[in-house]
Parts: C-alpha cells; sequence; structure tokens
C-alpha cells in the first residue's frame, strides 16, 4: 500500500520533469546565448556594435559594427511582409470563404507543400532562376540582392500567413455572416466587412508569424543575397543577421566568434519581442 | 441594383483574390515542375547507390541519404518519449495553471526560434560541453529540442479527446493513476503520436541550418552506431554544398528533387492518417 | 441486516459553493438503497463521496466523516484504489474502455494483480453470467465493447465493475441513458445482485425507486431531507416537501 504510493510519487516526478523540460530548453538557449553573446559586445562596446556601420571582422585591424545586418533583416522582413501579407491574405480570404471544395482542397495541398519545402531548394530554385532574372531585368552586375531576398522571402512565409489567417476566418460564425447578408450586403462585401474584421487577431497573429518565419531564415537567404556586409539598399548584395551568423562560424575564432555569438543574441532579442507580440494577439482571438 | 461603387470594390477584392491564389498556385507548380525537369534526369542509381570519389571525380550521395535517415531515426528516438511524456504532464498530472501556461509558453517560444540559433546553441552545448564533437549525434539532440513542441503539442491534442468517462471508469475499479495512464489514456493517443512524428520527419528532412555546425559536412560511409559518432551531411546539408561550394547544380537538382518527393509522400501521409482516424473515431 | 456505510455530518463544496450539507445516513447492507430527487441537488455527488470518486475534482473540499465497516474512508491511511474496489461504480452513460469485451472485465482484475489466464476466463465469465449477459456476448468475447448496444453496454461495465469483487456498488442514475426494455433488464439484475451485494442507486424516476429499493433518501438543496423505507416514504411522507415531490409538485 505504501510501495504504491511512493510509485505514484516517483511517476509523477518524472513526468514533471519532462513537463518542465520545454521551460528548461529555452533557459539552456537564453543562457548561453547571454553569456557567449555579452564578452563581444562588453569589448566593442554596446553602440560601436550595435551602430557602427562596418563590418570587417578578418581585416587587419578588424571592425564589427553590425547595423548594416540589422537594417537588412529589418528591411529584407518588411520588403516580404509589404509582397507576401497582401498575397496570403486575399488567397486565405478566397479559400476560406468563396472557392468551391475542389479548388480549396488542392489549394490546401498546395500551401503544405510550400510550407514543406526545405530552405536549401527554395535557396537553389532562388539562385538559379530568380537571381540571373533580377540581374536582367534590371540590368545591374549582380542579380544576388535584397531585392532577390525580400521575394524569396516572401514565398517562404505565404504559407504560415494563408493557413493562420485562413483558420481565423473559418472560425468566424456563421450568424455574424448572415446577419450582413440579410441586409442586403453582398457575399464579397460581407467577407471583407464583417468576416475580416470578426478575424482581425487572427490575421494579425498570421502576419507576425511571417515576421518571425522571415527574420529567421538563414540558408535560403544565403544563397540570393550576396552576402557582403554592405548597408543595404534594393539592388545590392547584403547580409542579413542569421547570414552573418552562418557564413562566418565555420572559420572564425576569438573575437570575431564571440561577436557571432552576441549577433545572434541580438536576432534571438528580436524574435522574443516578435513571440511576446505573437502571443498577445493569439490570446486576443481566443477571447 | 448595386451603386457604382459598389460594383467597383467587389470587382476590385474579385479581382485580388483570383490574382493572388492564382499567383500562389503557378508558383507551387512551377516550383514542383522546374525542380523535377531539373533533377530527375539526374537521379541515376550510381548517384544514390555510391559516395563521392575524388579519384574517379563523380558523386554518389548514399552517404548522404544513410546520415538523413540517421538523424531522423536517433532525433525521434529521443523526441517522442519526451514529448509524450510533457504532453502527458499537461494533460494528466499539472493542476497548477500557470505552471501550464509556462510550460506552453515556452513551447510556442521553442517553435518560433530560427533554426541558425539552435545550430549555435546545439555547437556550443552539444558538440562543446558535452563534447560530442561536430556528430550526427549532436546534430539529432539540437533537432530533439526543435521537434520537442511539435510532438507535445500533437500528443496534447489527442489526449483532449479521450472521453473523461474512459478514466472515471478505471479510476472506479480501483485503477491508479499511472495504470490508468498507461492502459486506457495512452493507447487512445496513437493518432496524436503519429501526426507529431510524421511532422517531425518533415521538419527533419527540410532541417539544414541547425545542422551546418552540429553535424558537419562529411560524406564518409558509415553504419548507425559509427555514423552518429562521428561528422556527416544531410541530404539538405550537401545539396547546400553541392549547389553553393562546388557549383555541381547537376546534383543539388536531384537531391532537390528528391527532397520534394520526400515532401510530397509526408504530407500525402499526414493527410491520410488524419482521415483514418477521424474515420476511426466516428465509429 | 447490519449497517455497512454511515455518513456523518457531511460537508462539501465546489469552490465557494456549498453542494452538501450536513448529511447523515446509514447505509444498510444488502439492499437496494435509492437516492431521489431533483436534478442538480446533491444526490450524485453524495453518491462520488462514498468511494472517494471526488477526489479527481480538485476544487472540491470535504468537511465530515464517511465511514466504511467502521473505518473513516477520508483518513490519510486509507488506499484509495482499494477502497474503489471494494466499493465499485457504474455510471450514468455506460463507459466501456475502446477494447474488446474480455480485455474490458479482466481490466480491474488484471488492475489488482490477476495474471492466471485460467483464473482471469472464470472471473470473466462469472461476472458476465452475473451481469445476465454472458449469453448475448459468449461468442463474441473478442470483440470491441463499443459495438455493443447501450443497453448491453452499461451491463457490461455492471460486469466489469463486478469482477473485481466488490462489496458495495454505486450506480449513478444507470438507465437514464437506455430503453425502456434495457431499463427493466438493469432493475431486474439490481434485485438479483443484492442477494451478495450492498446496491445504492441514484435515479431521477420515482416509479423505478419504488419498484426496486429497500430505502430511499430524498435529497434537495444538498440537503438529506427525508430518509426511510421506501414503501413508508412514498405512502406517508413525514415532511412536506417531500410530499411535494413525489406527488409532482416540482422537480
Amino acid at each position: 500500500m505504501k510501495k504504491n504510493k511512493m510509485i505514484e510519487r516517483a511517476i509523477h516526478g518524472v513526468f514533471l520533469i519532462l513537463g518542465l523540460l520545454t521551460v528548461g530548453c529555452v533557459l539552456l538557449i537564453t543562457i548561453y546565448l547571454v553569456i557567449s553573446g555579452i564578452p563581444a559586445i562588453t569589448e566593442i562596446g554596446l553602440f560601436d556594435f550595435l551602430f557602427g556601420t562596418e563590418w570587417a571582422s578578418t581585416a587587419a585591424e578588424p571592425s564589427y559594427g553590425i547595423l548594416p545586418f540589422i537594417l537588412t533583416s529589418v528591411y529584407g522582413t518588411a520588403g516580404a511582409i509589404i509582397i507576401g501579407v497582401p498575397i496570403g491574405f486575399f488567397t486565405a480570404v478566397y479559400l476560406s470563404k468563396l472557392a468551391n471544395s475542389k479548388v480549396k482542397a488542392f489549394m490546401e495541398g498546395a500551401v503544405s507543400l510550400l510550407a514543406g519545402i526545405p530552405s536549401v531548394v527554395y535557396g537553389l530554385v532562388g539562385m538559379l532562376v530568380l537571381v540571373p532574372a533580377v540581374r536582367e531585368i534590371f540590368d545591374i552586375p549582380d542579380g544576388a540582392s535584397l531585392f532577390s531576398a525580400i521575394i524569396v522571402l516572401a514565398i517562404m512565409i505565404l504559407p504560415s500567413i494563408i493557413k493562420v489567417s485562413m483558420t481565423a476566418l473559418e472560425a468566424v460564425p456563421k450568424e455574424y455572416e448572415d446577419a450582413s447578408l440579410a441586409l442586403g450586403a453582398t457575399p464579397v462585401e460581407t467577407y471583407f466587412r464583417v468576416s475580416v474584421p470578426a478575424a482581425k487577431s487572427g490575421i494579425a497573429a498570421a502576419v507576425v508569424l511571417g515576421v518571425g518565419r522571415a527574420i529567421g531564415e538563414a540558408m535560403a537567404v544565403m544563397m540570393v543575397s550576396g552576402n557582403v556586409p554592405n548597408i543595404p539598399s534594393l539592388f545590392q548584395s547584403v547580409r542579413f543577421l542569421t547570414t552573418a551568423v552562418a557564413s562566418e562560424m565555420s572559420y572564425s575564432s576569438g573575437l570575431q566568434q564571440q561577436a557571432l555569438f552576441s549577433i545572434a543574441l541580438v536576432l534571438f532579442l528580436f524574435i522574443m519581442l516578435i513571440n511576446a507580440t505573437l502571443n498577445f494577439f493569439l490570446k486576443k482571438e481566443k477571447d | 441594383m448595386l451603386s457604382k461603387k459598389r460594383k467597383a470594390y467587389i470587382g476590385g477584392m474579385k479581382a485580388a483574390m483570383y490574382i493572388s491564389t492564382g499567383l500562389t498556385a503557378t508558383l507551387v507548380i512551377f516550383l514542383v515542375a522546374y525542380v523535377f525537369i531539373k533533377g530527375i534526369p539526374h537521379i541515376s542509381w550510381e548517384l544514390l547507390s555510391t559516395k563521392p570519389s575524388y579519384i574517379s571525380g563523380k558523386i554518389g550521395i548514399l552517404p548522404d541519404i544513410l546520415n538523413t535517415l540517421y538523424i531522423v531515426i536517433a532525433t525521434l528516438i529521443f523526441v517522442i518519449p519526451l514529448g509524450v511524456g510533457a504532453a502527458i504532464y499537461l494533460t494528466e498530472y499539472a493542476k497548477n495553471k500557470r505552471l501550464v501556461g509556462m510550460i506552453e509558453y515556452a513551447a510556442e517560444t521553442l517553435s518560433g526560434i530560427p533554426s541558425i540559433i539552435y545550430g549555435l546553441v546545439g555547437m556550443l552545448f552539444f558538440c562543446q560541453f558535452l563534447s560530442f564533437k561536430t556528430s550526427l549525434l549532436s546534430g539529432s539532440l539540437t533537432l530533439v529540442i526543435m521537434n520537442l513542441p511539435t510532438v507535445m503539442r500533437t500528443t496534447q491534442e489527442s489526449l483532449k479527446t479521450v472521453p473523461k468517462s474512459y478514466r472515471d471508469g478505471a479510476f472506479g475499479l480501483g485503477a491508479g493513476k499511472w495504470r490508468v495512464i498507461r492502459t486506457v489514456v495512452l493507447p487512445s493517443c496513437v493518432d496524436g503520436v503519429i501526426t507529431g512524428c510524421i511532422l517531425s520527419i518533415g521538419r527533419i528532412l527540410g532541417e539544414s541550418a541547425a545542422l551546418l555546425f552540429t553535424a558537419g559536412f562529411a560524406h564518409a560511409l558509415n553504419g548507425i552506431f559509427e555514423g552518429l559518432t562521428s561528422p556527416g551531411a544531410s541530404l539538405t546539408v550537401a545539396l547546400y554544398v553541392y549547389a553553393k561550394e562546388q557549383g555541381e547544380f547537376g546534383v543539388a537538382f536531384a537531391i532537390a528533387a528528391i527532397l520534394m518527393i520526400l515532401t510530397l509522400l509526408i504530407n500525402l501521409s499526414a493527410t491520410l492518417v488524419s482521415r483514418y482516424f477521424a474515420k476511426k473515431r466516428e465509429l | 441486516m447490519s449497517d455497512i456505510m454511515t455518513a456523518k455530518d457531511l460537508n462539501l463544496w465546489y469552490d465557494q459553493t456549498q453542494a452538501l450539507k450536513n448529511v447523515n445516513i446509514t447505509i444498510p447492507e444488502k439492499s437496494i438503497t435509492a437516492f431521489i430527487g431533483p436534478s442538480g441537488y446533491g444526490k450524485s455527488t453524495f453518491l462520488k463521496t462514498l468511494n472517494r470518486m471526488n477526489d479527481l475534482i480538485p476544487t472540491v473540499k470535504i468537511k465530515g466523516e464517511v465511514c466504511y465497516n467502521g473505518q473513516n474512508i477520508y483518513d490519510s491511511s486509507v488506499d484509495v484504489n482499494e477502497l474503489r474496489r471494494e466499493i465499485g461504480m457504474v455510471f450514468q452513460k455506460p463507459n466501456p474502455f475502446p477494447m474488446s469485451i474480455y480485455d474490458n472485465i479482466a481490466y480491474g482484475p488484471r488492475t489488482h494483480g490477476i495474471k492466471s489466464k485460467v483464473k482471469l476466463d472464470e472471473i470473466v465469465e462469472q461476472s458476465l453470467r452475473d451481469a445476465a449477459i454472458w449469453d448475448e456476448v459468449k461468442d463474441r468475447l473478442k470483440k470491441n465493447a463499443l459495438g455493443m448496444s447501450g443497453g448491453q453496454q452499461q451491463r457490461l461495465c455492471i460486469a466489469r465493475a463486478l469482477a473485481v469483487k466488490p462489496k458495495i456498488l454505486l450506480m449513478d442514475e444507470p438507465t437514464s441513458a437506455l430503453d425502456p426494455i434495457s431499463t427493466s433488464r438493469i432493475e431486474e439484475l439490481a434485485i438479483e445482485l443484492k442477494k451478495s451485494y450492498t446496491i445504492v442507486i441514484v435515479t431521477h424516476n420515482m416509479q423505478q425507486a419504488v419498484r426496486i429499493s429497500d430505502n430511499t433518501a430524498f435529497f434537495l438543496l444538498g440537503e438529506l431531507i427525508e430518509y426511510g423505507e421506501t414503501e413508508k416514504l412514498f405512502s406517508q411522507p413525514v415532511d412536506k416537501r417531500t410530499e411535494d415531490y413525489i406527488t409532482g409538485r416540482f422537480g
């Protein structure tokens, strides 16, 4: 009898540990990034690090300013959102409200496929189709540029935006729509003036999720953005926060490597901010 | 009669919807077709069954296929018990709402962290701190953390569908909590675990940034135990290296086509599995 | 007849709401005791305190005593699982596990450590016979229990409860989800079972209480209003509220 209770308690303990595993992982990641990211920042100086415009990690007199990377990530994400969100939004409204079941089933499969394609495949196709096309069309010396990266990111965030928006739109109670239709509004007017506002928190969550995806993507943009630490402009080669880490990590050491950890820490802070925003919108949608 | 203004609004919105949906569809069809057209001609038995040789200058991707397989197996072996256990804790044991909220928020956070950061922390923790070196094992353990929230969530969803009356019936017969979970709750959540596995396999197959610094680039032909302790490139990493660093676009597209086929298969099986279990549940 | 269970000054709260107020009752052995009263007024809640099923609801708070064979079941030394083996329960909605008929019946004995196939076979057959369902299912013991009709499922659940050889069987409105024919079979079964078991049954159906029970308790607003021999309670109720209820003036 006592023994049974002990066993039950031990099992409870094991499950408690498993339950806390996710929390442990988040702590592990945070602690590692902070511990390994702080030294370089203190050595370089927070201001020089964040707002320095020159990154020359392998020069005889190295400088470690990551403003170019921050700006590239921000511009790149903003560009991807500007292009990807409208396309994803209108597709989601069409699929959740107007499309017949065959079109819907086909497109849902297509969107899942889009979500499942590995990022290196996007990078590969981008490298061989998009980059030469951008070079031809805009008549620039190298098509590997911020613009190409924005297009690839816009495509890569489409599935998140479509799926999450669709879920929100489909959850809108039919009574709202019926009421609007009964007042003489056409279906299309009803969807955009009643359903979309009713689903706005969910759609906002979709956009924030897209921001997170775009800012965190590394491999695909590495293959199409040229990877040069310029202050970003649309048709120039650029380097993102993610690609800055990825491209130098394998051969770096000393302060250079520590600076890469600091970049990762900055990226992580961006992501935590985005997560908090996402959570805010998701909670709002639940209420 | 609708006013001109209303007609224009409706027309405009309709056009925007058709154009967007058409664009998305075209994009997917183009991607699939392009990758297949460029890649399938390069897939040969020789490519699939050999390792790269500097002497003959030929490229084979058998090691990369095996590495990917090993990573998938190792990751699942760890992530399934951990994820299922976490889900059981949340649905069956946890009573403190704040603790549940904290665990769920942590899971949300984990699924939002970019893979490059996982790669970095995996390198610091598994390769260096635990001195597993750059190896498939380090890579797999990194992927375990990445996929933990997925398995946890799908299991949680299916645990929620187990009727309370099953639990009551078992408790009413004098079964202890662990026995109730083992005999009544767990057998009913197989669908969630399988869905979680399929989603995880999809993510593992597509992952590259997290493996770059944890599992490495080698193309050696190994058995599973040898393989786990030595560095090796997965298919995605091999694609990257062949395309970006060696300019071997034929091989890169062949791998891309293989990955595309696998992605299609995984999506298909996910749909079939959920349909199968939905039908079974109706009975 | 000796008393097998006694509740003394039993109070129960869900969060802040008091659901049971000072309930005092003694339940005699090898008889059928019925709890009647309008729905939502404490009879099911009280039934569940008798084998501590309320423990599973975290917000429930209990004060007072429930004695089984002289031992307070809320005492910290009591093993809840052993208690629930001796005091079995049949639920409002039939709730067979999604397993075979055989495995459903064998679940309890296996839980309590019986592994021998011969012994299990014997218990399964005996329990199904006791629940008067053996002839209907003996050829399909390996079939999934969810394929049975509602009435069969409920008798299966009774058999499942009997398989652990309880002393008391608590039945929480066991026929409310069933058709009249299945209901009368369960009632016959209950009368048959009281030869060897003590049965406590919650019912919203007064005819049922009259038909099968020896004693009846009337609950209202969490209080035990009146308790006595069934025949007497229905023919000459003492309390005005009992009279109003059994003559159909409310509830």
